[in-house]
């Protein structure tokens, strides 16, 4: 290997080497993508009717229903919502306090709709 | 203005049977000239004095519905039409607060339920019904079917000097009245004096009574600032399936008890279910019960009673309740 291409694969590692100091170092929760969490609405319930969050951790609910227009509400999350049929709803969800709240389906969708619930539990 | 007693001239009664409630509105007409100038003022004011008359709240009598909670379907309703047409002065007007048939996915029988309502509360020797849709007359089809039985799901009317509103807050599917509604009610209020009593019937209460058993309105807010500046108003709602009592300022809230089962008490019950059936009690879960106020003049008195259904006359005094129709007007 000549001189020349020597020089030339040497600075090429050193502008490599700075490219990479210039970009910060990935943190857990910074970078990565909210987790996701998939739940699925069928007169008259939710599937997963449980569901443990994290106070403060950032979440993508993502909501389908397999049957008819359905209800997403809980007044502490800030959550309100409709699920249509036919499409993915996605509903990005940060709680602000651990406990454990009750989800509905308010839109009405049927004789067994006020039982319609599933839980969100916020741990510390 | 004079003052005057108001308990003097006027006496309103909520008659608290378990079947619904019973108000009434009686200016003790007499020689006192104070009770006179008001009702001129009022009269002056609003362009039409109050006249004594009786009305009734029934409500969620989910026609249809036989299940556990409840075995004898229609049995209570049916009870609440005998007993108010044997009541000793009939009532003008019968208000009946939504959810009058329980819902079916077939339209048919849902169509059928609906006949079936309108065949016991024809029964009613009432001259005035005037009905609201509960979440199971009008959430599934946006209120077809109700329509064509009773006409719009929102409207309002006049009765002897007071104001009466029917609002919707069902048939969007979700618990809301929505932009058009609150622009026709914006439009419908804005031709009264503030002072004109005002009373709204609707299905769901317009507070958060408690939003994770779905008892509450979305926008019931925008409906209460709507409200906000008339100084007599008085909300009758259902839904709930239970006695309900709210004081939000110049505003009260009445909820009355369903003709099919109860449900339990929010503030204690782990979770939204039905109050068991009582076979030897049949109508104890809804109602039953002595009220009082707490006002000075209350006198609970036992008007008549019916089998199971004991009716308990509940007096309101000067400072509670729908008396609130009554509020001197302010000139």
């Amino acid at each position: 290997m000549d001189k020349n291409r020597i020089t030339l694969f040497l600075q090429f590692c050193v502008a490599l080497l700075a490219v990479a100091c210039l970009v910060p170092p990935r943190t857990a929760g910074a970078q990565d993508p909210p987790r996701v969490v998939e739940i699925s609405a069928k007169r008259f319930g939710f599937t997963p009717n449980q569901v443990t969050l994290k106070n403060g951790e950032t979440v993508t609910l993502r909501l389908t229903s397999e049957d008819v227009t359905h209800g997403f509400f809980a007044r502490p999350l800030k959550i309100d919502q409709e699920i249509e049929p036919g499409r993915t709803t996605e509903l990005t969800v940060t709680p602000q306090a651990a406990g454990v709240y009750t989800v509905i389906c308010h839109h009405f969708c049927g004789v067994n709709h006020g039982n319609m619930r599933m839980v969100i539990t916020v741990t510390e | 203005m004079k003052q005057i007693n108001r308990r003097r001239f006027m006496k309103f009664t909520g008659l608290s049977l378990g079947i619904g409630t019973l108000y009434r509105v009686i200016p003790a007409l007499g020689a006192d000239s104070a009770l006179g100038g008001f009702l001129a003022d009022m009269r002056r004011s609003n362009g039409e004095s109050m006249s004594p008359f009786t009305f009734i709240q029934l409500s969620d009598s989910h026609v249809g519905f036989n299940g556990p909670p409840n075995p004898t379907g229609t049995a209570a309703f049916e009870r609440a039409v005998e007993v108010i047409n044997g009541l000793p002065q009939t009532p003008e007007l019968v208000l009946f607060t939504g959810d009058l048939t329980h819902d079916s996915e077939d339209k048919d029988v849902h169509a059928a339920r609906m006949a079936q309502f309108r065949k016991i509360a024809g029964g009613i020797k009432a001259p005035k019904l005037r009905f609201v849709p509960g979440e199971h007359d009008a959430g599934l089809d946006g209120g077809i079917l109700f329509r064509e039985n009773f006409g719009e799901t929102h409207y309002s009317f006049d009765h002897r000097g007071i104001h009466f509103v029917g609002l919707d807050n069902v048939s969007r599917a979700k618990p809301e009245v929505g932009p058009e509604q609150l622009g026709w009610l914006r439009n419908d209020l804005a031709r009264f004096p503030r002072t004109t009593p005002i009373v709204v019937f609707t299905h769901r209460p317009l507070f958060d009574l408690k939003p994770d058993w779905e008892w509450f309105t979305s926008d019931g807010d925008d409906v209460m600032n709507t409200l906000a500046p008339y100084e007599n108003v008085t909300v009758l709602y259902g839904h709930i399936h239970r006695d309900h009592e709210l004081d939000d300022g110049h505003i009260h809230h009445y909820a009355a008890r369903s003709l099919i089962f109860a449900f339990p008490d929010p503030a204690v019950a782990p979770e939204k279910k039905p109050l068991p059936f009582d076979k030897e009690h049949p109508f104890k879960n809804l109602g039953l019960r002595t009220v009082a106020d707490g006002g000075p003049k209350t006198k609970p008195q036992h008007a008549l009673a019916v089998n199971n259904v004991e009716l308990t006359l509940r007096e309101y005094g000067g400072v509670n309740g729908i008396q609130q129709l009554l509020r001197k007007p302010s000139f």
